[in-house]
Order: structure tokens, then sequence, then C-alpha cells
């Protein structure tokens, strides 16, 4: 079966510095795809450089096929139809990307004129069903208020809207929660989850918070300075993650029950993309580094099925962790 | 138990709003009638979402600001009046941690210095004295010299609540808020931070409020929880106990909102509604409207915090005493 969003060897520099250093991904229909990475990773850049939403003097290599068509550097046209249309974003400050001055109706019909090809009286209807669908109470009333007479919760609901308003097949939500409130979050992935199924959209959810992806992804890639170190079905990466680099992050979750354990905190702090050092990237902060470790950077491997991963340590993370796990 | 540091006996703060450039005022409750006891040496976790009053309560404990009414005991004394030469040495033995890092340090001056500068202020020690100090809180917050030379801006953002946090200890203070001193960090590095506050406060003998949205980075560091909703405190008790068995009903979604890897979202409590609106408290119970479980007598009557055995105290009239666990 073809992927429907395949990214193979996708790679960005900007200024001369490389931030993306080839990144595949193969995302199935209907698949929910978690990337997690800590900020300066590349996880949102991966998206941005797939959908050309990089300002011009970014240098983007590499290939992103929609259904086996290439779309990256496709022409204008071809790609505002495929924004907003088969895929859709959002984003972590949902306020910013609403027009304070526009009404939801209006904001929201200019999506449908754009992607649907419905006028008049039947762009009302569907803007207030969208708005009815995502739990905006009163829908046809609200859609005459302005932005700033929601919620923070209400707003990023406005923002499902929107995305859903192209029926899109692939909805890229980064960072989607981050901003709001612990029960509002809940509500939210409720929701995101909910019309995911419905639709039968793939999704990429993309976050900083492995709580969140584990929770929400059939399968989850961990990114760490422009790479995929290591990918996996969700339940497999976090019983029995290889990469020590996931070691480290989900080490470094302080647990919500169970006794309480010193957490293992990875030393050190990300390298910066002007200076990466040779060979993987992680091995100046890996407890398991060896010489070999510094010579090429290690090529994301099978080691079992559907689960890949970029070390060569691998086998060795591997026993540790056993041998944690057995203490 | 070792005596308490920190009293804060029904402390109260009201402010007025005004809705749009002409609307009336309307009074805000920020902090309502809040009480809580930290023992010397001791954590205590102060959880909540926004608007619920946790920053507020934080920083009248410092006393930062005045509360309206109640009062804040510290080591067995009345807070004096700010302005005085007292206030200023009661001040250095308590210090605050905020969560922007970056907004806390002053961006044109090396980091030394602006560690070195509660010293000056509170005119500790020689000039030599001064300089032995900033080296030793350098190091005991894993940073080098090398580091106390750099401005803030070439610093990450890990190093930079270090730094923060060895200004914070300059004056060897007794008590320490962190006001969400970790929720800007990266995963990684929020660890490093929180072992690194863990340490220390076993060192130092030092005393915590540590205000967070975070459950888990509150349950790592903290004896005692307090949950607050709209002002009040809903629900208090050790951190474990808490949050394995917490018996409010809002307690109970936001720890069931809390996401874990392998666990899939079923059985989640998903809470209507939307975050509160501290201008327009509900009238009874604040949480009623959102409560599954709100009865009648919910939407009238304020529930009172009372003991349901053990240390923990809840306030919720379908809460009382052994007979709670059905809703597990």
């Amino acid at each position: 079966m073809t992927p429907l969003v395949n990214i193979q060897g996708l790679s960005v520099a900007f200024n001369g510095v490389p931030v993306l250093r080839g990144v595949d991904i193969a995302l199935g229909k209907g698949e929910a795809l978690g990337l997690v990475g800590e900020s300066g990773s590349g996880k949102s850049v991966t998206w941005l450089a797939a959908l050309g939403l990089l300002p011009r003097h970014a240098k983007v290599t590499g290939s992103v096929r929609l259904d086996g068509r290439e779309i990256l550097g496709a022409p204008a046209g071809e790609l505002d139809r495929v924004r907003g249309g088969r895929v859709a974003m959002i984003f972590q400050d949902p306020a910013s990307a609403l027009n304070p001055v526009l009404t939801i109706r209006k904001q929201l019909s200019e999506a449908l004129v754009l992607h649907r090809d419905l006028q008049g009286n039947a762009v009302k209807a569907e803007a207030r069903r969208l708005l009815d669908l995502v739990g905006i109470p009163d829908a046809g009333r609200r859609l005459e208020a302005y932005p700033h007479e929601f919620s923070g919760g209400q707003v990023q609901r406005i923002m499902i809207a929107m995305a859903l308003a192209g029926n899109p097949d692939v909805l890229i939500a980064d960072e989607p929660t981050t901003a709001l409130d612990a029960t509002i979050q809940a509500q939210i992935l409720e929701l995101m989850s909910s019309v995911r199924r419905e639709f039968g959209m793939a999704m990429v959810l993309i976050s900083h918070d492995l709580g969140v992806v584990a929770e929400n992804c059939d399968r989850v890639a961990v990114m760490y300075a422009g790479r995929i170190v290591e990918q996996a079905p969700s339940n497999q990466l976090f019983a029995d993650p290889v990469h020590p680099y996931a070691q480290g992050l989900i080490g470094a979750l302080p647990p919500l029950d169970g006794p309480r354990r010193r957490l293992t905190a990875i030393p050190g702090t990300v390298p910066d993309p002007a200076m990466m050092p040779d060979g993987c990237a992680f091995a100046p902060r890996c407890a398991l580094a060896s010489d070999s470790c510094s010579l090429a950077a290690p090529t994301l491997a099978p080691i079992a099925d559907q689960r890949t991963v970029a070390c060569i340590r691998a086998e060795a993370s591997r026993r540790t962790l056993l041998g944690i796990a057995a203490e | 138990m070792s005596p308490p540091l920190v009293e804060v006996c029904d402390i109260s703060r009201t402010y007025s709003m005004r809705s749009g450039m002409f609307g009336r005022a309307a009074a805000v409750h920020a902090v309502d009638g809040v009480s809580l006891t930290i023992p010397k040496g001791q954590t205590l976790g102060l959880v909540g979402e926004s608007g619920s009053g946790k920053s507020t309560t934080g920083r009248i404990v410092l006393g930062l600001e005045p509360p309206d009414s109640g009062e804040v005991r510290f080591d067995g004394k009345p807070m004096v009046a700010p302005g005085t030469a007292a206030w200023r040495a009661q001040r250095a033995r308590m210090q605050m941690i905020f969560q922007d890092p970056l907004g806390a340090l002053d961006r044109r001056l090396p980091v030394a210095t602006q560690i070195r500068e509660p010293l000056d202020i509170h005119n500790l020690g020689t000039p030599a004295e001064r300089e032995d100090r900033v080296r030793d809180l350098l190091r005991a917050v894993e940073l080098t010299p090398a580091h106390g030379a750099r401005y803030p801006g070439a610093l990450s953002g890990g190093q930079r609540q270090r730094i923060v946090l060895a200004r914070a200890l300059a004056t060897k203070p007794d008590f320490l808020v962190c006001d969400e001193p970790v929720s800007a960090l990266d995963v990684s590095i929020q660890a490093q931070v929180v072992n690194l506050l863990c340490d220390l406060q076993a060192q130092l003998g030092l005393t915590l409020l540590f205000i967070s949205h975070d459950l888990r980075v509150v349950r790592q560091i903290s004896n005692v929880v307090a949950v607050m909703y709209l002002g009040r405190i809903v629900e208090i008790g050790s951190a474990d106990d808490l949050f394995a068995r917490p018996e409010h009903p809002y307690t109970q979604a936001l720890v069931s909102a809390s996401p874990a890897p392998g666990r899939r979202s079923a059985g989640r409590i998903v809470l209507a509604g939307d975050p509160p609106n501290p201008a327009a408290r509900p009238q009874g119970c604040a949480f009623h409207p959102r409560c599954p479980r709100a009865i009648a007598r919910c939407t009238r009557e304020v529930p009172a915090l009372s003991a349901v055995g053990g240390n923990r105290q809840v306030a919720c009239h379908l809460v009382t005493g052994a007979e709670t666990r059905d809703a597990a």
C-alpha cells in the first residue's frame, strides 16, 4: 500500500546551517503519528518544509509525496489546494492564528469558499454545522462573535473547525494543547480523536509531551537534532525504548504513581545546529557512547517488526535497559 | 513533625476589574479564605489551572502583596510591615523563582554580577567574601565560574534557571517560593533542574512553596499538595496519597487528565465546560457547573474544607469521611 504522505531525505538549512538532516516519514491513510522531541529537534520544521511554509531563504531538499505526487517545490497554485484542503494544520497559539477583527463566520466561510466551492446560504449552514461539530454551544449565534469573545479552549475548537472546513486527509497538529489548562487539554484531545475517527483522517501530532503523544497516536517517531532517532508503535516505544535518547526522555518524566525515584536527567544540552558534533549528534550526552559513535552518523535501521532505531549501540542499550528492568 | 516555618491563616485577596472601558467594576476573588502550613524543610505543592489563584497565594505568602484579610506568619511571627528595616531583613530569608528566567535576569549584566546583587543589597560580607560566595553558588547549581562571566543571552534556558536559583540562594534564605520554575524547560532539562532543587533542599534544609500546573513535577518534589480551584483549596493531602486516591471530583478529573505513557485514554474523566472565570464565580460550590456528580445542595452551599481521614482535607458535599471511595 502506498503511504498517503511519503517524506524522504527531507533536509532544511537556514543560511547554510542545517537544522533538518535527512528525515524519512511515511504516513498511512487514517494513521495517527506522533512526533516528539525537545525544542530545536526539527519536529515543526519538518512539516513547515513539507508544505512549503518556510521563508524563502530556507534551503529545502528531499522529496515529499502526497498520494504519490511530489509536492516539494510544486507551483503555488497546486500548493494552495493542498494546504488547508488535503492537509490542514493547527498550531499551538490559536489566538494568533485567527484574525481579531473578523467574525468567526467570515473566517470559517473563507476556508469553505476556497476549498469547498460552496456559495451563499450553503456556506453559512456548513459553518454552523462545523461549529456544532466541534462542540461550540449555541453555534448559530456564536458565528457572529469575534475571536476575543471565546476562551482559549474554544478558540482551539474553532481552529479545528477551520481545519475541517477543507475536508482534509491529514491534520497536522503542532503542539495543539500546550497553551491550554489540563482539563481543557483533555477536552481538545478527545475532540481531535473523535473527529479523526469520524472523518477517517490521518493525523500528525507534534508535541514535547510524551504522555499526550503516547495516548493519542498509533506510532511515534522521536526526533533529536534534526533527525529521527527511533520509530516504533507507541506502546512498544514507551514500554521498551531502545535509543539512549528515547530512554532518557522517558526516564526524565516524573511518574504520577508508584514509588518516587530520582529522575534520570540527560546531562548537557541539545547541540547548537551550527556546531553539530561529528557522527551521532547525541553521543556527547550519551552514557553508552563509544569511540565509534563519533565516526559516522548512524542510520535508521530496523530492529524488529515496525521498529527502527538509529544507534550503533542499540544492542548494548537494550541490554542496559533489561538490566535496569531486572533490578 | 517539625514546627511550621510558614503559616497562612485564612487569607483573601479581591481585585476589582472592569469589563471594557466603561463597564461596571466586578470583584474578582483571586484568593478566598486560603489556609496553609508549611513545616520547616518541607515542600508544599500548589496545583490548579490558570486563574485558580495559586500565583496570587504565592505573592501574598512572600509579602509582595498584602492580603485583604487573614494573616501570614513566618517563623512564628506575623509578617512585618513593608518598607521597614525589619522587613528587609526578613525578605533576605525568603526568595522567589519565576517561570521565565530570561525575564527575571538583566540581559545587559554578566550573570555573576546578578548573583552578587542580593549580597550587595543586603550588605552581606566583605567584597572578597562576596566573590567567594558567588563562586560557591555557581558550583552549587552545577555551573562553572566561566558561566558567571557570560550574559543571560549566551546561556541555555536550563542554565538561566540555575542562575536564577543561585541568585535566590545568595542570601541563604530559609524559604523559597517557586512559581512554575520548570514549565518553560524541555523534559530532559526539567529533570536536571528538579533533581538540583531536591538536592539543594536536602543540603540546605530549605522550605519550599512549589507552584505548578504540572502534577508530575509537583508530586516529584512535594510532601504535601494542595489543589486550588477559583481561589479556594478544594483538596489537600500528602502528595503520593492525593494523586493515588483523589477524593474531590476536580482533583479526580485533573489526575485523570494527566496523560501517561502506556495508558490509553479510555476511562478518562473529561470535564465539560470552560475553565472558570474568577470574575463570575458560580454560587455555592464554584466547581458545581462542571462537576459530573453535582447535586442540588452544591448549587447553594459553599462546601467547607474538612478532614476526611488520614491527613486529607476535602471541600466537597459528596465526600464525607469513610464512605467516599465509590467514585474510584
